[in-house]
């Protein structure tokens, strides 16, 4: 159902006084985050950078945005914004003098191995990042930074299409999501010769994220930026409601980099499942003693896990789908196809996670908006609340339902990347081992979360 | 047709009864008193588990070994603190089954949202549940969900 077909929503999208205003009260909490982070104090949980980013914009970005408006955060995102705003030479429409030197991004590199890397760089630091409010403050800056380099270097969001470590997991989950941003009539886009959507008008920007929009068959690269739905004069963009998970039924466009994003995403969600929530202090701190030789041993095994382990043993599980089955599928075609089965699980291990700290730390959050600084400031004269856990009763129930619900998910999309290339039987054989995959790993995080 | 309807049926009331079936374990009558001592230091607290059967009164003396350490525990909402090598004593009475999160209740240092440790009370009926409805899942996925999207093989 496309909703721009009701006229208060199309004027409020295609208006860009509304993502503006938002996106300028995002970068601003962004700097206060940043200035909170370098000046404020130390400890994190009364330091505004931590609590705003790591418990605030985390609960909503996990719980909220990317489950149900997939890339919706990107739209509104402030880190790409005073790159672009260079980089169009205006800040709103298109009416500037643009800068910087517009090279196209390197065709090797147009793919998400970077945004993998630039995650795992994160994550094997994030121990430190996300308690220590100086360094997540150095880590917003330099994401800042390079997000505004990318811009005057590169045309379009390079940084958010091929860098930003937050984004392309978002891309990968936003797969899931009941929205979706399509042309309504493919027909009218084949006849239109200036493609404006992606070339550009006097109306909008051509597609900040370098997609062209009648080609769009999955969330993962759109950032609904509605820019397209300004620049297209036939009113041909779509905003479309659609049941959950439509995109990865689409067999097209399946590659590596996004699969090694989902064995990325489900290990680590695991891992810290194990270090930050378990009851072992020991990998707590090796995870924190960032340079020592217990830190080297929990990144190698980060990594050797992540990378190799993970999508080792799924290697196997297709394997013997395939052989069980006897598909004359390519085994990597096979196995690419199948790990977009690990879409939804990773999600829901990612919110069970999230799950547990974000309402037992909650509290936090109203005593750094009237003390952003832990200077002893009371601006809205919260600053005196103790902490306070809220629904530690229910969490675990709901974490069992995401979980529950994740392999669910999971499992009846292995069936049905199944059945594309072969009929009920044998998609039942191929995609059995993998169902079992999917079963040892809700089990785990179960035992990790909840028991 | 009549034998799918049949099988969903009897798989949603496997699913209803493991979700709700009212098996959780009765509190013991004898509360039996258990006494622990945990040191709190290095945003860990030693020993990391406390088991106890349902229905035990529970003595937790925590003793902080570095800084200002509390210890809460989820779903009893109760709570201690304790100043480094001054130990602080918490009762009450385990009178429900399952397994409870220990937080460090008080902010003492980097890694503070994240020192956790366990309460084991009898058995974690909520992880069985889970774990019963994960294999009804699959159960329905293997045997009686056909996949929606068929194409020659």
């Amino acid at each position: 159902m496309n909703i721009l077909r009701y006229p208060l929503i199309k004027a409020t999208l295609k208006n860009r006084w509304p993502q503006f205003s938002i996106m300028l009260i995002a970068l601003a909490g962004f700097l206060l985050a940043i200035l909170s982070g370098l000046f404020g104090t130390p400890v994190g949980s009364r330091n505004f950078g931590i609590v705003f980013v790591w418990i605030a914009w985390w609960a909503i970005l996990m719980l909220v945005a990317v489950p149900f408006l997939g890339r919706g955060w990107c739209s509104i995102c402030p880190i790409p914004a005073p790159g672009e705003w260079l980089q169009r030479g205006a800040m709103l429409g298109p009416q500037g003098q643009a800068k910087g030197f517009g090279r196209r991004w390197p065709k090797r590199f147009r793919n998400i191995w970077l945004q993998n890397g630039s995650f795992l760089l994160v994550a094997l630091f994030s121990t430190v990042i996300l308690t220590q409010p100086r360094v997540t403050a150095i880590v917003l800056a330099a994401f800042l930074f390079v997000a505004v380099g990318a811009s005057l270097v590169f045309e379009r969001r390079a940084f958010c299409r091929y860098l930003c470590p937050v984004g392309g997991f978002i891309g990968l989950y936003s797969q899931l999501a009941p929205v979706e941003v399509r042309v309504v009539d493919t027909d009218v886009c084949k006849a239109h010769t200036e493609k404006t959507c992606y070339t550009g008008s006097a109306g909008g920007y051509g597609c900040p994220w370098d997609v062209f929009p009648p080609g769009l068959v999955k969330n993962t690269y759109c950032g609904t930026c509605m820019e397209c739905l300004r620049a297209c004069p036939h009113d041909n963009i779509a905003l479309n409601l659609r049941s959950f998970g439509a995109d990865l039924s689409v067999e097209r466009n399946r590659k590596l980099d996004e699969a090694y994003k989902a064995f990325i995403m489900l290990g680590a969600a695991a891992i810290y499942s194990m270090v930050l929530l378990g009851p072992w202090g020991s990998l707590k701190l090796a995870a924190y003693s960032v340079g020592t030789l217990s830190w080297l041993a929990y990144a190698a095994s980060f990594l050797t896990l992540i990378l190799l382990a993970l999508p080792g043993l799924f290697w196997l599980t297709v394997w013997t789908g395939k052989k069980l089955s006897g598909s004359i599928q390519p085994i990597k075609k096979l196995f690419i196809a199948q790990s977009y089965s690990l879409v939804p699980l990773g999600l829901s291990a990612w919110v069970a996670f999230s799950l547990s700290f974000v309402f037992a730390n909650f509290s936090y959050v109203l005593v750094a908006l009237s003390d952003p600084f832990g200077w002893g400031w009371n601006l809205l004269g919260t600053a005196g609340i103790s902490w306070t856990p809220w629904l530690t009763n229910l969490t675990p129930f709901l974490q069992l339902g995401v979980l529950v619900g994740g392999f669910i998910w999971a499992t009846t999309t292995s069936r049905k990347i199944a059945v594309e290339k072969a009929d009920n039987a044998q998609a039942l054989k191929l995609s059995t081992p993998v169902i079992v995959f999917c079963l040892a790993f809700t089990l785990t995080l179960m035992g990790l979360l909840v028991a | 047709m009549k034998r799918l309807v049949i099988s969903w049926v009897v798989l949603g009331v496997a699913a209803l009864l493991v979700a709700f079936a009212p098996f959780n374990q009765q509190p013991s009558t004898e509360n039996t008193e258990r006494f622990f001592h945990v040191e709190a230091g290095d945003f860990a607290y030693s020993p990391g588990v406390l088991t106890v059967n349902p229905g035990d009164k529970v003595t937790i003396e925590l003793v902080s070994t570095d800084v200002v350490h509390g210890l809460y525990v989820d779903g009893f909402d109760v709570s201690v603190t304790s100043d480094p090598g001054q130990p602080a004593t918490l009762s009450f009475t385990a009178d429900r089954s399952g397994t409870f999160r220990l937080r460090c209740s008080v902010t003492c240092g980097a890694l503070h949202p994240f020192m956790t440790g366990k309460l084991q009370v009898g058995s974690n009926f909520l992880l069985w549940r889970g774990i019963g409805l994960a294999f009804v899942a699959l159960l329905g996925i293997l045997f009686i969900r056909k996949p929606s999207l068929t194409t020659e093989f």
